[in-house]
């Protein structure tokens, strides 16, 4: 989503970030884990967006910006500060052996639960980056950009998030059988 | 895994992220390898599960209108304060700046209508996916048309008809109830040479389900859209695009 080199001016600003709302207010709702705290994290985000819209640099993208407007908000309220977001890039497998299979059961609808379930459990770092990358099907450059880290860490904690996902689910798959 | 091509490779791979070259090498190197071939083909439905599980909250009607009334009214007064900046150097490059953000402009509209496409249909291809997976992919199950039709009363705000099938090579296996973009619709499922064909029906209205007519391949499905009677239908399978299209126009003639 570039935004092309022109003057920004605020109805710019409408036109572009109206049509994210549906996607920032899911995002907010997975990271707040409450509705409340989803609108006023996502009203949070307009407001300084709006703000800060002179400054933003044209020819960057519009939509990593405002996740980033998002997500640093996140992080700095109350709920964001409680939720420890500390983690080592080097070391942070804390999911044991791979799981054996647990996908093929997962493309049934009504375990879609189970998936959301798992999604909840997970560190938060590991759910917004699955999130970005899975339903909001942003690259590894965009996701970087949101989350201001280099593109390579995005790569591995990815790579990690999916890990852990796949050991949340292969554990809840245990010993019960899902219809399929 | 046995050899040495990490997930991570296969994971970049998959999101699309691996230069050409390597993912051109690591596409030839599955064919051969059941191994990476089990693991990408794991990974990709992960992938649609969380995609599918991560779309699930959605604003109150209200709140929507107070964001979309904040980023107005916001506009309107920062236009106000704007005017008198006005640097008039601008006025010269007003027509080449005009041309500059039409032609941003369509582009910027063009690419973000191809995802919108995209995911219309990658979410059509997992509803048929995931209903062939289930173990009740059909509520009504039935060949007749007689008992299928009449099953959506009362379910659907809308109806339809459904074409005779006797002296084709299409059986009906049966339908059920489905949802796009919050949109209710009927799902039909058709059997050819043991292939099944998902014929999609909703209401034509609202942007989600609103796609230029035509045949398109999603995720190696193909797949053929158009409207009739105000309704929008979709028919989406692993077969030809020759048999959807004499199975869209067995429909066509039945509507």
């Amino acid at each position: 989503m570039e935004v092309p080199d022109q003057r920004l001016s605020p109805a710019t600003f409408e036109a572009l970030a109206i049509p994210l709302f549906d996607q920032l207010y899911n995002f907010a709702h997975w990271l707040t884990q409450d509705t409340a705290e989803a609108e006023d994290l996502v009203q949070e985000t307009y407001v300084k967006a709006l703000r800060g819209f002179s400054s933003f640099q044209a020819g960057t993208n519009f939509r990593a910006w405002m996740y980033r407007i998002l997500r640093n908000s996140f992080l700095s309220s109350r709920t964001g500060l409680k939720t420890t977001v500390e983690f080592d890039e080097q070391d942070h497998d804390t999911v044991g052996a791979a799981p054996s299979n647990p996908e093929s059961v997962l493309l049934d609808r009504a375990n879609r639960e189970l998936v959301q379930q798992a999604l909840t459990e997970l560190p938060v770092h590991f759910r917004e980056i699955l999130l970005l990358c899975e339903v909001e099907e942003m690259s590894y450059q965009e996701i970087a950009e949101t989350l201001s880290v280099p593109a390579g860490t995005v790569m591995s904690r990815l790579s990690r998030a999916r890990k852990a996902l796949r050991g949340l689910l292969a554990s809840r798959l245990q010993g019960k059988t899902y219809g399929v | 895994m046995a050899c040495d091509i990490g997930r991570e490779k296969i994971d970049a791979y998959l999101d699309g992220e691996l230069p050409s070259a390597e993912a051109s090498s690591l596409s030839a190197h599955m064919r051969t390898c059941p191994e990476c071939a089990a693991d990408a083909l794991a990974h990709v439905q992960t992938k649609r599960a969380v995609a599918a599980a991560g779309k699930r909250y959605e604003a109150s009607a209200q709140f929507r209108d107070k964001i979309a009334k904040l980023a107005a009214a916001r506009s309107s007064d920062t236009k106000a304060v704007a005017r008198p900046r006005f640097n008039w150097q601008w006025i010269l490059l007003a027509p080449a700046l005009l041309i500059l953000a039409v032609a941003l402009g369509v582009n910027f509209y063009s690419g973000r209508e191809t995802a919108r496409r995209q995911r219309v249909y990658s979410e059509l291809a997992d509803l048929h996916v995931s209903t062939l997976a289930s173990a009740t992919p059909v509520d009504v199950v039935s060949t007749d048309r007689h008992t299928v039709k009449p099953w959506f009363q009362g379910k659907l705000p809308f109806t339809f008809n459904l074409p005779e099938l006797q002296g084709t090579d299409f059986t009906l296996l049966g339908g059920r109830v489905t949802y796009l973009a919050q949109t209710p619709g009927a799902q039909l499922i058709y059997q050819i040479r043991k292939h099944e064909i998902s014929v999609f029906i909703f209401q034509d209205r609202g942007p989600e389900t609103s796609l230029p007519t035509g045949s398109t391949n999603a995720a190696s499905f193909n797949l053929q859209t158009w409207t009739q009677n105000g309704l929008r239908y979709f028919a989406i399978g692993d077969v030809g695009l020759s048999d959807i299209e004499a199975l869209s126009k067995l429909l066509q003639g039945a509507g």
